[in-house]
């Protein structure tokens, strides 16, 4: 580990060809038995679990090493093959090879100045700064014009065809080459002769393609597993290798005897499908290999590649220590920048401790207590592990947490449970983005969910429906601070997407806030104590004494939390959008003016603290400071869930109860649109149809049937609204974007409207008909899905069925949708994750390549943009304002 | 067979028989007829007089003739997008040159605006652009950070809020466009063509007013074929294939019979003669068959008469101040050499396209505009910078390269990181037998050895020397 203070960083890694002298010499033993145990379960001599490789038992001593089970990580060995095999993984190699260079004399198959020419080019082209596809590229047009050449240059042989047979024979002009054969020929290639070839022969030499010698994965890398039943299960690798060494023990044998050719030859080419199927048992061509149950190995090749493979399972991603995964609960007590803690995951997670000599006692008086003390029955951190410099752990335990408190010297680590304000990371998936993991501050809690703010729950998209989310516990001081100043929730209100907040008011708050300062009600003293009890405040909102009792202003209370010199005017989200706006003379109260921290006027909706579009929470974020930011969020939506809690706020199918006559209208307003419809059908049936531009006549109909169906849902909506006002809990909701939408309305009071699918009526099902509830090649709008009935009412079973498609769309498309834009963002990662901003704030990647001169044009963080504007000039404007106010007082 | 066929055609188109065989046993295709000169025709048939009868009865290529005319509609005359600064903006930008202050162009032209709007005295000017100047000091991004990931989640992220519905009714309602996801996928592979491939061509100042001229070059823009203009038939009793041109579309088109003839000659599918007869044409053939006329029948049918290769429909929006024409198919190339089509607005929604006819710098642009325009749509709310990013990541090698692992992502220098991104075993196996090196200092490769990344605070180190 990092001792002393010293980083060591790997600088590069080189890849490169392992040679059979290389292997036989790295190797531990060479394996020649194919039997693993023997009858007392002890690893054979020379077999392939040869201790010599490396132990997995504990107990066993590693005879290379000398190590135990978790001090050595075990060596190679390596088994002599009797034939030369085909490696699967450069067949393709192999084949440029032989096709480019001359059979007889082994020279790329073109003029020595030509050969030249080329590394010159490909010098060249490496001067430039090409990468390896590139060079790819040229070389395999090297080895194209090579290939043109049918006659050597250098010895005149004349070049016959070579064919590869997949996966792994070579013709030449139909007759077999074996892998002897063609080992000779790689061997006569000289070495100036493979550069232009795309190989280097500083790491490799094209003979070594062909296998003689086979390296054996130490013992670690494929344990066997013993099962409960006693019996050993080998590990894929190790039942591929025993094949292999079978088959090349029967091949030496029958060799070595003189056998026939062809018997010689069929075992040959069953050693060659072993070693192919040991790298890659998935190559096309060949059967793939089984296990005896008829599952498939997991070789080589298939255990680094795809998602389960090593790459991405393992490498990309690790798993981690200290980190705890529970089910969350939401608790608008917690700060936004807190998380709740069970006890039971605050004794199991850790943070070091190092003792120093200023808190030596402390330390000592914590691990004394035990591992799970408690004050007057409440949590306090205590000690699981004391770790002396040596690196040994002892663990804490009740009975010897005293004797063990006494030992603790400077230098020594303790391992405490976490306590309130300790940093940790919280997470939930799917990680879409930057604020999907945040750092929060502990809060210890009772029970075993996390809990958290309910304003952080969009950037984490998180609901509390079962959502799991997981918490990492920071190990290091630097790690700490870091996550601290930029990972902190705080930190984040700001979206870096758009430049706008996305932690903010949502649902209950935002209804909370507009019964606050709607039209601007009075509070009395008991109610506004009552809000305020759980704020820390110093002082309160001026009061107005009316009818001889102290009363309150909503808006004046909402005032009390806005910072001073906030000067704001927006439009809230009630806004009717009338034609000419009274601005300040709003009649709905919608039209928010906010002057030095004052609410004038306006309703306090989404638009002015919702998450991703509060205008307030943005501008208090972007210019005063994101501990402002926070306090604020904080604390109104404490006042607005008290002021929800005051007035009480429910919503029931009684909502969408409108007067007889208005149902009426809308009946016969629905009644009217398929009435219409079904004249357009009649019309298209008869060919009276006027054809619309650019559509044919079923087109149009189809059409118009939209549009006309849509008018109803729309009329029927407008009615709706017009019977319920903001006096119905159900429209404030929609109206203020707490929740739900006045569609949503429409849908209960009025009717769902037409059904779509791929946008377009139901049209499939029966023959010429959707359902056989209709007549054939019946094209109104009840027979393709238009619904009358709303949700209240309940629907026909017929459009119930309509309503089923339509809703089944639905789930089909989120469920590709899911996967189709997982993809799409790894891609965009995987291509951009190594852009950076430079000191001269040009974008480059990790290859010094400019990928532009400044970000975004104008090197402007869209985080700190204004909705993407460098500078709101409005905003100087009033500063200015305000600047020469305050120069001329 | 080749040069029989050669033979047939040149027969078809006039030349008589010897001559023909000559000409295909000197090795010449008709094509190679077509574009030979004089000179060289006389080398073969021996008598000018016959060459220059052969080129009139091939038609030649008017090479020469088509050069000219097209060099003078390939001078682009690019009108200077980029206009002097003026006015107000000018004395800020004046001011700000004095005070060494290097604001975009584009907001001290809003702050002009604005000043004048409010009507700001002529002494505060300064200090408006000192606080300017310092927001924007303020508002820059920092150094070291890892902006590509950040743009990468800020365009991937609200993917999983797009719709799949793929069509979608843009502009225009006739014309259908994909949208949501799938077109942003499609925007990011760098597909050649999209699925719904699509135009909007403007139309010179003078006439983007003229509903008939706009007329007349959708005219010229949509694909035509002969059975949307005539009335094909087989005539089995004489033989031969009649073609009935509709007169009123015919002159709508602005059409003569010989033109459909010219048309039909042209097409190497259409075997037999044709003759005019008053307002019919005629194809016949010398030794009638019936499967022969057939298969004139159909090919008659569907040989395009007029428009460009591609272009299924043009449809025109008058949007008040001129009117615009939304094509179906697109063929940018062709587009922009019709007269009186605005070259500088004509746009195509294939940024391949538009990188194969404009160059580069147009397709990054192209890119951009596509990637935001479906975002929009979607009503979600991405920065521009972070899209700019995307595409000029596409287009840094000066042309346009997927994000995937055909273009971005196979091109990375680290073994590592493409292996741990697609075909793992392929990138080991190269990586071994080229001696590559990997130098570890991108994300992906530190991540996978197990070390600091070399971004943001892992791209800075602090040092301490203790005094002494």
């Amino acid at each position: 580990m990092n001792q002393r203070g010293i980083t060591k960083r790997i600088g590069a890694i080189r890849f490169a060809y392992m040679s059979p002298k290389e292997i036989r010499k790295l190797s531990a033993t060479k394996i020649i038995t194919p039997d693993t145990y023997d009858d007392d379960g002890f690893p054979i001599e020379m077999g392939l679990m040869d201790t010599h490789l490396g132990v997995i038992e504990p107990g066993l001593r590693c005879k290379t090493c000398g190590g135990r089970v978790d001090q050595c990580s075990g060596h190679f060995g390596h088994i002599e093959l009797a034939m030369p095999v085909i490696h699967v993984g450069y067949v393709k190699e192999i084949k440029k090879l032989l096709r480019s260079t001359c059979s007889d004399c082994g020279h790329v198959l073109m003029e020595d100045e030509d050969r030249d020419h080329f590394v010159e080019e490909m010098k060249h082209l490496d001067r430039l700064g090409g990468d390896s596809l590139d060079m790819r590229k040229l070389a395999k047009e090297i080895s194209k014009s090579a290939r043109k050449n049918k006659v050597c240059p250098h010895c005149k042989t004349e070049q016959r065809k070579i064919m590869l047979d997949k996966p792994t024979t070579f013709r030449e002009d139909n007759t077999k080459l074996t892998p002897k054969e063609v080992r000779a020929r790689l061997e006569r290639i000289p070495d100036r002769d493979l550069v232009p070839l795309g190989i280097n022969p500083h790491v490799v030499r094209p003979e070594w393609m062909v296998l003689s010698v086979l390296l054996v994965p130490p013992v670690t890398v494929r344990p066997s597993i013993t099962l409960e039943s006693g019996d050993r299960s080998e590990d894929d690798l190790t039942h591929k290798l025993v094949d292999i060494l079978r088959i090349n023990q029967r091949l030496r044998e029958n060799r070595d005897v003189g056998s026939p050719q062809l018997i010689v030859e069929d075992l040959w080419d069953l050693l060659q499908y072993h070693v192919n199927t040991y790298f890659d048992n998935q190559t096309s061509g060949i059967p793939p290999a089984r296990h005896r149950s008829g599952r498939t190995l997991k070789t080589l090749i298939q255990r680094l590649k795809g998602k389960e493979g090593r790459f991405r399972q393992n490498l990309s991603g690790k798993r981690v220590n200290f980190s705890s995964r529970t089910v969350i609960s939401p608790d608008p007590w917690l700060s936004i920048n807190q998380v709740g803690v069970p006890d039971k995951a605050a004794r199991e997670l850790t943070v070091p401790l190092k003792v120093t000599p200023e808190n030596i006692d402390y330390v000592k008086e914590m691990v004394s207590k035990g591992p799970e003390p408690t004050e007057r029955g409440k949590y306090i951190a205590g000690a699981n592990y004391i770790i002396r410099p040596d690196g040994r752990r002892i663990r804490v335990t009740e009975m010897n947490a005293e004797t063990v408190a006494e030992k603790i010297e400077v230098g020594f680590t303790v391992e405490r449970g976490l306590q309130d304000g300790d940093i940790v990371l919280f997470n939930r998936q799917p990680s879409l983005h930057r604020m999907s993991m945040m750092a929060h501050e502990v809060k210890i809690v009772p029970g075993k969910t996390f809990r958290l703010n309910l304003a952080v729950c969009p950037p984490y998209n998180a609901d509390f429906d079962g959502d799991e989310m997981n918490l990492h516990v920071l190990q290091s001081e630097e790690a700490r601070a870091e996550a601290k100043v930029i990972m902190r929730v705080q930190e984040n209100i700001l979206s870096p997407r758009f430049g706008g907040p996305i932690i903010g008011a949502t649902q209950d708050h935002i209804s909370g806030l507009f019964f606050l300062t709607y039209q601007n009600p009075l509070f009395s003293r008991r109610e506004v104590v009552s809000l305020f009890s759980n704020i820390k405040t110093e002082n309160f909102p001026p009061a107005v004494e009316i009818d001889g009792e102290k009363m309150w202003y909503g808006k004046e209370i909402f005032s009390h939390f806005l910072p001073d010199g906030l000067n704001q005017e927006f439009r809230a989200s009630i806004c009717e959008t009338c034609e000419k706006c009274l601005k300040q003379e709003c009649e709905h109260d919608a039209y928010v003016s906010i002057e030095d921290g004052y609410l004038k006027t306006g309703t306090i909706d989404e638009n002015a603290v919702g998450a991703f579009k509060g205008e307030v929470v943005d501008k208090i974020a972007r210019d005063m400071g994101t501990r402002e930011a926070r306090m604020f969020i904080d604390r109104i939506t404490t006042i607005a869930l008290g002021t929800i809690t005051l007035r009480g706020f429910t919503t029931a199918i009684s909502d969408e109860d409108l007067p007889n006559q208005a149902v009426q209208q809308m009946r016969e307003i629905l009644k009217k649109a398929a009435d219409k419809v079904k004249g357009y059908a009649e019309a298209y049936r008869d060919g009276e149809l006027e054809q619309m531009p650019g559509r044919d006549l079923k087109e149009t109909l189809e059409v118009m049937a939209m549009k006309e169906t849509g008018k109803a849902r729309d009329t029927v909506g407008t009615i709706a609204s017009k019977h319920l006002g903001l006096g119905n809990n159900f429209v404030v909701m929609a109206k203020t974007g707490a929740r739900a939408s006045m569609l949503n309305l429409t849908q209960m009071a009025g009717a769902l409207g037409q059904q779509a699918i791929r946008g377009e009526r139901p049209s499939r099902g029966y023959e010429e008909r959707t359902l056989s509830h209709f007549e054939r090649g019946s094209l109104g709008a009840e027979a393709k899905g238009f619904v009358q009935s709303c949700y209240k009412e309940g629907l026909k079973p017929v459009e119930y069925f309509f309503h089923s498609m339509a809703g089944r769309e639905g789930l089909v498309d989120t469920a590709v949708r899911t996967s189709r834009s997982g993809y799409m963002q790894r891609r965009l990662i995987h291509a951009m994750e190594d852009l950076m901003v430079y000191n001269d704030g040009s974008v480059r990647n990790t290859g010094d390549t400019m990928i532009q001169f400044k970000f975004g044009e104008d090197g402007i963080d869209p985080m700190r943009s204004k909705k993407g504007d460098a500078v709101d000039i409005n905003d100087i404007l009033t500063e200015l304002k305000a600047v020469k106010r305050g120069g001329g007082a | 067979m080749a040069k029989k066929d050669t033979i047939k055609a040149l027969i078809r188109r006039g030349v008589d028989e010897n001559t023909a065989t000559k000409l295909a046993d000197a090795g010449m295709t008709l094509g190679d007829v077509k574009s030979a000169s004089v000179e060289e025709l006389t080398g073969i048939v021996g008598d000018e007089e016959k060459a220059k009868g052969i080129l009139d009865d091939v038609g030649r290529k008017k090479k020469s003739k088509k050069k000219k005319k097209k060099k003078k509609k390939t001078v682009f005359t690019i009108p200077d997008k980029i206009k002097d600064i003026t006015g107000l903006a000018k004395e800020l930008k004046e001011i700000c040159d004095k005070k060494g202050y290097d604001l975009p162009r584009s907001l001290l032209e809003e702050t002009a605006g604005k000043i004048e709007e409010e009507g700001i005295d002529e002494e505060d000017y300064e200090l408006v652009l000192d606080l300017i100047q310092e927001r924007f000091e303020n508002r820059k991004i920092d150094p070291k950070e890892s902006i590509g990931i950040v743009s990468a989640q800020s365009i991937g992220e609200p993917g999983t809020q797009m719709t799949m519905k793929t069509f979608h009714y843009a502009g225009v309602a006739e014309i259908g466009v994909t949208q949501g996801l799938p077109r942003m996928i499609e925007i990011v592979d760098a597909r050649k063509v999209p699925s719904t491939p699509m135009m909007e061509v403007h139309l010179e100042d003078d006439i983007k007013k003229d509903r008939n001229m706009a007329k007349k070059i959708a005219s010229e823009l949509e694909v035509t074929r002969l059975i949307d203009i005539a009335e094909v038939e087989l005539d089995i009793t004489e033989m031969k294939v009649v073609i009935k041109p509709d007169k009123k579309k015919m002159k709508e088109l602005d059409l003569q019979p010989k033109d459909i003839v010219k048309c039909l000659k042209k097409s190497r599918y259409v075997k037999g003669n044709l003759n005019i007869k008053g307002d019919h044409i005629f194809i016949t053939q010398e030794e009638p068959k019936y499967a022969l006329l057939h298969n004139d029948v159909e090919q008659a049918k569907n040989t395009k008469i007029k428009g460009l290769k591609g272009v299924k429909r043009a449809v025109i929006r008058d949007t008040g101040v001129e009117h615009i024409l939304f094509t179906e198919g697109s063929n940018l190339q062709e587009v922009l050499k019709i007269d009186g089509v605005d070259i500088t607005n004509t746009i195509s929604n294939s940024p391949v396209e538009v990188y194969d006819v404009l160059g580069v710098e147009a397709a990054r642009n192209a890119i951009i505009r596509e990637a935001r325009e479906t975002l929009e749509e979607q009503g979600l709310d991405v920065d521009i910078r972070h899209i700019m990013l995307v595409a000029d990541m596409m287009t840094n090698e000066g042309d346009i390269k997927a994000i995937g692992r055909h273009g971005v992502s196979g091109k990375k220098t680290s073994v590592l990181a493409r292996a741990a991104f697609e075909i793992t075993s392929t990138h080991l196996l190269r990586a071994a037998i080229v001696g590559e090196v990997d130098k570890l200092d991108g994300v992906a490769e530190n991540i996978i050895v197990g070390q600091p990344i070399t971004q943001g605070t892992g791209a800075v180190e602090v040092k301490y020397t203790p005094k002494k």
